[in-house]
């Protein structure tokens, strides 16, 4: 090569300098909270959390800051907390699912139709049930990773559909919580209370719980945890980079319609009854969407985790009870939950830009 | 005389009415780092897809050290030790370094823990991440966990080349490396590629820097109309000699033009 072609190496002489160091380079305190958020998103909606309950314990007492209250928040958020899981899973993968709620009505109405209809014994009308949301989750995860629909177009059909079928196989008749305790005590199984304490829990805080610690070790600790952020956070570079996204996708969607199923199953033990009119078909989805959002997890997909739902449904609930007990009128509820939407994504923004 | 690692014979692709590869042949020689240029939409891009598997060719056969072979998918033709740098790099930019060099690979725990709860073993991971990121001479690392969108355009680079590098036993495929880093970045990283190949694996550049085609290349293919109008030696050619040859100014000797 001529001489005159090396003009780049001078570079190279002189680059005395370290080149590519991975060095803090004194960010101070300030610099320090922006990583830590940026890689445990978790903690704002925790910070949230806590402090909702230490301004309602301050001003609400002991009435706030029983272990009854306190359990009974855990009772109210049970089925929004299942259904954020579940949600947050799909929003991981830059997707969102509008069909969550409706599909966990539908499943409680399979499981409470398939044993007063066909005498099906409820032990095995409840995995009956949790088949169908796991069906359902599949043709959503179907249309959305082959068929390359949005997933917001996906599943705001569905939910209409779900709905709708809903209604036509339930004629919307509802199944009373007498019968069901009287002939299939199992589907109303995670209502089953008990006492530690003064606390008071049930069977299906318990499972939301388990739920929760379950995919969040999950989502950090394994192969497909890690694909699930992979694909949601660049899915031509995961898949380039060896992950098969089609696999991935179906597998949360399907993981997600069985959730939602579970989340039926919890609704029946919470109410009593089966109901093809309860209200969670119709605003599930949005509850969900805003624990998650309010969690901290991005909707632009890949960033947050399982736990930030968690406190973000917590949150929620927390809201609603203090106020209640404070007496305030109820709307005041909607409106902070709004403002803390809005502060989340403000957040959520700041976090994801690399520096400070 | 030696044998080629990686061997193409009459690669074919055709996108509806147009031939991006037309009977293409392709030769890499144990060791080498072959530098593959070509004027925009001569099909060098197709010809590393087929070879990295990312496309399959209509027709013509791929050999991987004597052996025909074909690729389905990326992930086929790196179970056969061919890793590809894309010039996007194929990185998730919000997880961290050592989730990125094992995406897709990753190492699960020994025993209970890794068999039935696919505990991923970490440690490992970033030990070996850790390993083969300075064994490349690349910087010393604070935090391996670090994600990988903190790291600037020249790290990243320095990230994917270690990947391809771990884990490329026989063959590394790069495209177009250099073409969104400055300078001095653009000078570690063909560090890096002379590095890799003291190693004795062998290289594809893909390359639109004549400059740096003709420092670190053994020798060039000069890719014309979806095939493959010569092979050069960098030593015996000038720039513009390639640039002539590839552009049609020029016809090198031995080979007959198309009228």
């Amino acid at each position: 090569m001529a001489e005159a072609d090396r003009y780049e190496d001078v570079v190279r002489t002189r680059s005395d300098e370290k080149f590519a160091e991975f060095e803090d380079t004194g960010k101070g305190l300030w610099g320090r909270f922006h990583e830590l958020l940026h890689t445990t998103p978790a903690i704002v909606p925790l910070i949230v959390l806590l402090a909702a309950c230490v301004v309602f314990g301050l001003v609400l007492g002991s009435k706030f800051f029983s272990p009854f209250a306190l359990t009974l928040i855990l009772q109210q958020v049970q089925i929004v907390g299942v259904l954020a899981a579940a949600q947050a899973l799909i929003i991981l993968t830059a997707g969102i699912d509008l069909s969550v709620g409706a599909v966990a009505v539908l499943c409680s109405v399979i499981m409470g139709q398939v044993t007063f209809r066909y005498g099906v014994p409820a032990v095995l009308a409840v995995p009956i049930g949790l088949a169908f949301g796991t069906a359902i989750g599949a043709i959503n995860g179907w249309l959305v990773s082959k068929v390359k629909l949005p997933p917001f177009i996906v599943t705001l059909g569905m939910w209409q559909i779900v709905l709708a079928v809903n209604y036509l196989y339930s004629a919307n008749e509802t199944i009373r919580a007498q019968d069901i305790e009287a002939q299939a005590p199992f589907l109303q199984f995670l209502g089953t209370k008990f006492n530690v304490g003064g606390a008071v829990f049930t069977l299906g805080v318990v499972l939301m719980l388990l739920l929760v610690l379950v995919l969040a070790y999950v989502l950090r600790s394994t192969a497909w945890g890690r694909h699930v952020y992979a694909v949601g956070d660049d899915p031509e570079a995961a898949q380039l980079a060896g992950v098969d996204r089609h696999k991935t996708i179906m597998s949360v969607y399907m993981l997600v319609g069985f959730i939602c199923g579970l989340a039926g199953w919890v609704m029946i033990g919470r109410f009593g009854s089966v109901s093809p009119s309860a209200t969670t078909g119709v605003i599930g989805n949005i509850q969900a969407i805003t624990a998650v959002v309010i969690g901290g997890i991005s909707l632009f997909g890949g960033r947050g985790s399982i736990l930030g739902a968690f406190f973000g449904a917590l949150i929620v609930g927390v809201f609603e009870l203090g106020l209640r007990m404070a007496g305030a009128d109820p709307q005041w509820t909607y409106l902070l939950i709004g403002v803390l939407i809005i502060a989340a994504v403000t957040v959520d923004q700041w976090i994801r830009k690399v520096t400070a | 005389m030696t044998s080629p690692v990686l061997e193409a014979r009459g690669l074919v692709k055709r996108y509806g009415k147009v031939t991006a590869l037309d009977h293409c042949d392709f030769d890499l020689m144990p060791g080498e780092i072959l530098a593959v240029i070509g004027d925009n939409g001569a099909g060098k891009s197709t010809l590393i897809k087929a070879l990295s598997g990312a496309i399959q060719p209509n027709a013509g056969e791929i050999f991987l050290e004597g052996k025909p072979v074909s690729f389905d998918s990326p992930n086929d033709a790196r179970g056969e030790g061919i890793e590809t740098v894309y010039q996007t790099l194929a990185m998730s930019p919000a997880l961290s370094i050592a989730d990125n060099m094992f995406m897709g690979r990753e190492l699960r725990m020994p025993g209970f823990m890794g068999q039935y709860f696919r505990k991923l073993d970490r440690k490992r991971m970033e030990e070996f991440s850790r390993q083969k990121l300075s064994e490349l001479g690349l910087m010393t690392i604070q935090n391996i966990n670090q994600p990988v969108e903190t790291l600037s355009g020249g790290q990243r680079q320095g990230v994917a080349v270690a990947r391809a590098a771990a884990f490329g036993s026989r063959v590394v495929i790069l495209d177009e490396p250099t073409a969104a880093l400055g300078v001095k970045e653009s000078r570690r990283v063909l560090d890096l590629i002379q590095e890799v190949r003291a190693r004795g694996i062998p290289i594809i550049l893909i390359s639109h820097n004549m400059p740096h085609v003709f420092e670190v290349a053994d020798r060039v293919h000069i890719h014309r109309l979806g095939k493959r109008l010569c092979v050069i030696d960098p030593k015996e050619h000038t720039m513009s000699d390639a640039v002539a040859y590839m552009t049609g100014a020029a016809v090198p000797e031995g080979v007959a033009e198309p009228a």
